[in-house]
């Protein structure tokens, strides 16, 4: 195996990882605070990626702002089906939120089958990020390398917004103990509206990122979002850094099998899970309830 | 007494039912609290006094009647807007967030009012909590947390506080810690309502006392009477 390859695989691995953590850490959030299994996250993913795409073909908006925007549109998105749908299934059982969200996915996905087909759309890498950087040991195309600092940002911005600040107080606060919260005179309702928002922007800004990357297509949410939800078992619910570093650990370790045993590279995920549900159920960072 | 009639009172319960989950908990509860009084509801466990505070607070998943506070009626408004109205809420479990170090956890209460106080009066006031002011909530023991319960609800300026059980558990010398605390909160004007096992404790406090039995008020006795109602007191509580 040649130095090249290793450090490829690497860096792919390290790219798919920085995508599970924006769209884990942004699961956490919602389950956090909602309770709600977020199926639909993958579904928000492409949503950011169709977005890029389409103001790009549309409106003649370019990536970065695209990078702004998308996070935004897909946040707003996301408050407007939790003040209408998700609102419904609070006080049901855990179940209720997990089909409902299935249903969001499979109705938005739907909708893009029907009005775009299946076929990935490419989408051109920014030309600031064009070309490669020559390390020596390999090329690292500046496009991956901005993926994952970007990635790194965002998720560190996140982690920043809920350990450091006062929204981020109230908003542990509110996951903690939300009636509680509610008789000191905190709007816990809208907390859950922002939280989902976030949580759904998160993936959305993940779609951005992939679009120069992935070919935009109606289903490339579909394919990611299994192997999301393997890793945040492994990573287990409990912490916002927990899940960044597993997912992370986890893209290294799928880069890693693709160059020592290429036909397990899709399956080294599961078979970590799998032991992983065996020795630590609650997951590696989670707490057991 | 005289007062309650002449000045609206901050608090108005009239005729409230209330259920938790299935049963049905407060069977017609009236009661009224003017400013600066303090008033202790009293009961044998199960009577409905934390069920009733929670009524007041709007937690209680379904509550009919009419509950006013500082003259607006609350029945249909949600616990966020009971608490803005100036109310401050101290329950029974003392709800300290494990998430939350001791400073996050004083500093999370929005303020609801001016007149609250700073968080270095409130640290002078506790300096052990300022000695641990990094330490996660729970870390804490339960006389601290129970401090930081109460401290947590006087910077937010609420003017009605309602203190479920704030001595349960806790060792003699933090109980008269905290009687001097809520001597304090009396001091400053504020309107108290304490629900409270201890009677010893509650009959130095307050103005006067409620007697809840099976989620009713079947009496109510004056700061005055005490003493010569000892005997109906000690049989409503079984001491």
């Amino acid at each position: 195996m040649s130095m090249q390859a290793l450090f490829g695989q690497l860096l792919v691995g390290l790219i798919n990882g920085s995508f599970y953590a924006m769209l884990s850490l942004g699961l956490a959030i919602i389950f956090g605070l909602l309770g709600i299994t977020n199926i639909a996250q993958g579904a928000f993913y492409m949503l950011g990626g169709f977005t890029t795409w389409l103001l790009f073909h549309w409106a003649g908006i370019g990536y970065f702002w695209a990078l702004l925007l998308v996070p935004v549109i897909v946040g707003l998105v996301g408050a407007a089906i939790e003040k209408t749908l998700l609102r419904q299934v609070y006080n049901l059982d855990h179940m209720y939120g997990l089909l409902l969200t299935f249903g969001i996915m499979m109705f938005i996905q739907g909708m893009f089958v029907y009005f775009f087909a299946t076929a990935g759309r490419p989408y051109a890498v920014p030309s600031a990020l064009g070309g490669a950087y020559n390390l020596g040991f390999m090329y690292l195309p500046k496009y991956r390398g901005w993926v994952v600092l970007a990635s790194v940002v965002f998720c560190f911005a996140t982690w920043f917004a809920i350990e450091k600040t006062s929204l981020g107080r109230t908003l542990r606060a509110a996951t903690e103990n939300p009636t509680l919260t509610r008789a000191f005179g905190v709007n816990v309702p809208g907390l859950m509206t922002i939280g989902f928002g976030i949580g759904v922007a998160l993936a959305g800004a993940a779609g951005v990122l992939a679009a120069p990357i992935y070919p935009v297509s109606p289903l490339m949410g579909a394919d990611l979002i299994i192997v999301v939800f393997a890793v945040v078992v492994v990573g287990g619910m409990g912490s916002i850094l927990g899940s960044i570093v597993t997912s992370m650990m986890l893209g290294l370790l799928e880069g890693l099998t693709k160059v020592v045993y290429p036909q397990g590279s899709n399956m080294v995920i599961f078979v970590i899970m799998f032991i992983v549900l065996l020795i630590r159920p609650a997951g590696l960072f989670g707490r057991e309830r | 007494m005289t007062d309650a009639s002449v000045s609206s009172p901050v608090l108005a319960v009239e005729d409230v039912a209330g259920h938790y989950g299935d049963s049905h908990i407060l069977h017609g509860v009236s009661m009224h609290v003017s400013p600066g009084e303090v008033v202790t509801i009293v009961g044998r466990n199960g009577a409905g006094k934390t069920t009733l505070l929670r009524a007041i607070m709007g937690i209680l998943a379904k509550r009919a009647g009419s509950i006013k506070v500082f003259d607006r009626e609350t029945i249909a408004f949600a616990p966020e807007k009971i608490a803005r109205l100036g109310v401050g809420y101290v329950p029974e479990e003392r709800g300290i967030y494990a998430t939350l170090d001791v400073t996050e956890n004083l500093m999370l209460p929005p303020k609801v009012a001016e007149g609250g106080m700073s968080v270095e009066q409130i640290y002078q006031l506790f300096p052990n909590l300022h000695e641990r002011r990094r330490s996660p909530g729970t870390r804490l023991s339960g006389g601290e947390q129970q401090m930081l319960a109460i401290a947590r609800v006087l910077r937010t300026g609420a003017k009605l506080l309602l203190l479920d059980e704030p001595t349960e558990g806790l060792a003699p010398v933090i109980v008269q810690q905290i009687g001097a605390t809520i001597e304090l909160m009396k001091k400053q004007g504020l309107t108290l309502i304490l629900v409270e096992q201890n009677f010893r404790f509650a009959s130095r406090l307050a103005d006067r006392h409620y007697v809840m039995e099976n989620g009713r008020i079947v009496d109510e006795i004056e700061r005055s009477q005490v003493t010569a109602r000892m005997d109906a007191i000690k049989s409503y509580l079984g001491i």
